[in-house]
């Protein structure tokens, strides 16, 4: 941590390595599929029963206690018990968009972990856009609740699926300008290359980007407190109301599998992804995923849920702007050049600017309950 | 402690304005004729002194030769009540006026009255059964529904 | 070009996660914006005026309890009111602080559920309640020592209580009143100032004072709506002159006002439990009564502060064992006259927050 060396032309000893397999190409991408597959579900249940307990003890009851020690086994219940159910689809819905909708959502869920580097070389594709592959393709999986919603022939789906297409088009700019900062400081597109760049974990260069990212993300889970696309108490379960049996499986893996993939992208963008002392990389890795997810484990039992335009009012009157001040200031940063001697004073600058800018935002310029249509 | 004003005085203040529609009238309540309902109801809302804003309840009840059906006013600025009762004689095709315009609250219970007891109020905006399902015969709360 | 839409119901039907209970509500919508809503009740009509008629008054003291399910023990004492009011009998000083401390603890334990219910409509997916509820199982836990049951008490009788409270019951309820206002402050700390709860309810389904009070609204929706008008002080009843408490009203009679008022009042009613603990007199709990009561040919119109609204019993006698007529005055049926117009012009989440802080129970609508 003792020397800060962001000089873009200067990358030369982060350069990554693919490893030596023999069988060359596709052995490597046979091998990476698997780790992938089997990574993405196990920690789904890991995340799952996380989230149950974690939900539980914060409300000041057990969780799940009976199946297993400590519960441990009940996502393992819960995928059995909805493998064994009936899969009912309703008679007036569109059976080809119907059925379709759980693959288009889940697939990109697992595709994201593609360009995720579990050490150093260590992914399944070493692409030099890799942030931008995972921005393009995590917004495939709206095209699927869109065709969830529309093809179950019910009016609460359909709301709930409108609602889902106006919040995540909203929340792909801030989300997209977050990443921007930290490319900026990093100097390249690829995932690999951005974790060797992190001697100092960029959390502490761009706290206001790491919010920004967090918001925006969750927000793109749906995950509380923007979690209205399928708003327990309002419509019922918005797009996936329909849906039983294995396909609700598909939908409930979706949601877990992204809340896996964002806290992977945060972990690898903002907190160093498999980077520490004295643990080996991939739990180093499984650990920083826990620790964001729990974060969002905590937002969600704290906070309530935001209506649907405060939701729009806050991407665009909040989050966009602060984005847009967060990619300046970082701009004119790496334009000027860090010294190295004064490498923690700019760790502190940044925290500073973070600290001011959303106090002052969120004081002056925006309150969340200004964001209504007047009756 | 809510003042429950003597039915004679506001008999006679009644009277003065709309002559002929208090029937009986005692310490305790007073009976109005069915068709002035909905004047006398205006009268006790808009006079100043008696201001009965609120509407506490609308019931009726079976007295097997006629039915009665009870109001309930307060005034919340004086604190006082006053207890107005309406008879209809007619068992077949009970009617009264409603008071819908004067007081909103008794929307939902006029309609509750016309589904247990068949008694119409006119000029309701939505007289329809609330509890029982539309196709119901009868009306359960007359003595005469075993 | 111009997008031609139409508008379409949406059936927010019987079974529904959010409308507390079997109510069922047809919503016209355009778009996310409702334009009317229609109300749907009588799924839970049992048919309780017309048993009423078949019982003997003592009798009927368990069919009260099931009207508002979640406040049984107001129910009881205002019917026993009632039908004191109407036999003229005189209930003994000790049952009398008795009833007080019960029915205060009953409003808290109602108004800790309609809190709750209220933040869970919100989204704050079950923590608020959740904790609500840790407060209520003690009060409730209070309730099994006296009547033996949890939700449905049949404690109160026609002339003062079944029976006297036991010896366990004054120590825990000590233990309870020393607990809950750090309790109620730990609530205030994470909701009170919570900017997404303001969001979500502050101006939202506002009902003006006069609306109020057009529409017969009562409790703390009129009181939200800054009319000071609380049947405990306005017309006591039982020995509520004796205590001194305030009355709390918001200004604007919004979705915010109604949950700050709420929680004002239970703050108020923990004021009123010290008082009557500390006055609580001995003596019996139960005047002479015989067991077929059987009041002279008259009617009686006897009302109290349910945690909902004005709770009447409107019971008419003939001199025999049974009532002739007995109607119940239900004040969730009553507040949700001011529903529509409450509700018009807001969205789909807002009618689910401005229907959840009206607070009703079905059991009380339906009857």
């Amino acid at each position: 941590m003792a020397t800060f060396d962001f000089n873009i032309y200067n990358l030369v000893n982060s350069q990554a390595v693919p490893p030596d397999w023999p069988g060359g190409f596709w052995w490597h991408w046979l091998f990476f599929t698997v780790v992938i597959i089997g990574f993405v579900l196990t920690l789904v249940m890991g995340v799952i029963y996380i989230e149950r307990r974690g939900m539980g003890r914060m409300q000041s009851r057990l969780g799940p206690n009976r199946t297993g020690p400590f519960g441990l086994l009940q996502p393992v219940a819960d995928a059995v018990k909805v493998l064994l159910k009936e899969n009912i689809v309703p008679t007036a819905a569109d059976k080809l968009v119907h059925w379709l909708a759980p693959v288009i959502a889940f697939a990109p869920a697992l595709m994201l972990f593609a360009v995720i580097p579990f050490e150093n070389g260590a992914l399944l594709a070493d692409l030099n856009i890799g942030i931008l592959y995972v921005v393009a393709i995590s917004s495939v999986s709206t095209v699927g609740i869109f065709m969830a919603g529309w093809g179950s022939s019910n009016k609460y789906s359909l709301l709930g699926a409108m609602r889902n297409v106006a919040a995540i088009v909203s929340y792909e700019i801030p989300m997209v300008l977050a990443i921007a900062g930290v490319v900026l400081i990093a100097g390249s597109l690829s995932l690999n290359q951005i974790v060797m760049a992190q001697n100092v974990p960029f959390v502490l260069l761009q706290p206001l980007g790491f919010l920004l990212f967090f918001a925006a993300g969750c927000a793109e889970i749906n995950r509380s407190p923007f979690d209205l696309m399928e708003a327990d108490s309002e419509i019922v379960a918005g797009f996936h109301t329909e849906y039983s049996g294995m396909k609700f499986a598909m939908f409930y893996l979706v949601e877990y599998a992204e809340a896996v993939a964002i806290s992977a992208i945060i972990a690898t963008l903002f907190l160093g992804g498999w980077k520490g002392p004295i643990l080996p990389p991939w739990l180093w890795f499984i650990i920083k995923i826990i620790l964001v997810f729990f974060a969002m484990v905590w937002t969600r039992t704290t906070l309530p849920r935001i209506r649907i335009d405060q939701l729009m009012a806050f991407a665009w009157k909040f989050l966009f702007p602060m984005s847009l001040l967060n990619l300046f200031i970082t701009a004119l940063q790496v334009l000027a050049g860090w010294p190295t001697e004064l490498a923690w004073v700019m760790v502190i600058v940044n925290i500073a600017v973070m600290v001011v800018m959303v106090f002052i935002w969120s004081k002056f310029f925006f309150r969340l309950g200004g964001g209504r249509l007047e009756a | 402690m809510t003042v429950s004003l003597s039915g004679k005085e506001v008999a006679s203040k009644i009277e003065e304005k709309f002559s002929g529609s208090v029937v009986e009238s005692s310490a305790e309540n007073l009976v109005i004729k069915s068709d002035r309902v909905l004047d006398v109801a205006r009268f006790l809302k808009e006079t100043d002194g008696l201001d009965f804003d609120y509407l506490n309840f609308v019931t009726a009840v079976d007295r097997y030769d006629h039915f009665e059906v009870v109001y309930l006013l307060s005034s919340l600025e004086h604190n006082h009540s006053l207890m107005i009762k309406a008879r209809c004689y007619d068992r077949e095709n009970p009617a009264l006026p409603s008071v819908v315009d004067v007081w909103q609250g008794a929307d939902f219970q006029e309609r509750e009255i016309y589904d247990l007891f068949g008694i119409k109020f006119e000029g309701h905006p939505n007289m329809k059964r609330i509890f029982l399902w539309d196709g119901f015969d009868g009306h359960p709360l007359r003595k005469d529904y075993i | 070009m111009a997008v031609r839409t139409e508008p379409f119901v949406l059936n927010m039907g019987p079974v529904h996660p959010s409308t507390h209970g079997v109510f069922r509500m047809r919503a016209t919508l355009d778009g996310e914006v409702v334009v009317d809503i229609e109300p749907v009740f009588g799924y839970l009509h049992r048919g309780i005026e017309k048993l009423t008629e078949q019982r003997t008054y003592n009798g009927i003291v368990p069919l009260t309890d099931r009207l508002d399910y979640i406040s049984s023990m107001s129910n009881n004492l205002a019917y026993c009111l009632a039908v004191e009011k109407l036999a003229g009998i005189k209930v003994p000083e000790r049952a009398e602080y008795i009833r007080v401390i019960i029915a205060e603890l009953q409003r808290i334990a109602a108004l800790l559920i309609a809190v709750g219910a209220f933040l869970n409509d919100c989204g704050a997916y079950f923590t608020p309640f959740l904790y609500m509820f840790r407060e209520r199982e003690k009060i409730v836990d209070l309730f099994e020592m006296v009547s033996g049951q949890r939700l449905t008490y049949n404690y109160m009788r026609v002339g003062g209580v079944s029976q006297d409270l036991p010896e366990e019951f004054m120590p825990a309820l000590r233990k309870f009143m020393d607990k809950m206002p750090h309790y109620m402050d730990e609530y205030d700390q994470l909701l009170m100032q919570n900017e997404i709860l303001i969001a979500r309810a502050k101006g939202v389904g506002i009902l003006s004072g006069e609306q109020a009070i057009n529409c017969s609204a009562s409790g703390p929706v009129l009181r939200a709506s800054g009319v000071n008008w609380d049947i405990r002080k306005a017309d006591p009843y039982s020995i509520y002159d004796r205590f001194d408490f305030d009355i709390p009203t918001q200004t604007t009679g919004d979705c915010y006002d109604r949950y700050r008022q709420r929680v004002d009042e239970m703050r108020q009613s923990l004021r009123i439990i010290q008082q009557a603990m500390e006055q609580l007199p001995p003596g019996p709990v139960r005047a002479e009564v015989p067991h077929l009561v059987r009041p002279p040919v008259g009617e009686a119109y006897a009302r109290l502060e349910a945690p909902k609204g004005e709770l009447g019993f409107y019971l008419v006698s003939d001199n025999s064992i049974a009532p002739d007529r007995c109607h119940i005055r239900p004040p969730s049926l009553i507040n949700l006259t001011a529903l529509r117009d409450m509700v018009r012009g807001w969205k789909v989440a807002d009618l689910i927050i401005i229907f959840g802080s009206i607070d009703i129970t079905v059991g009380e609508i339906d009857r």
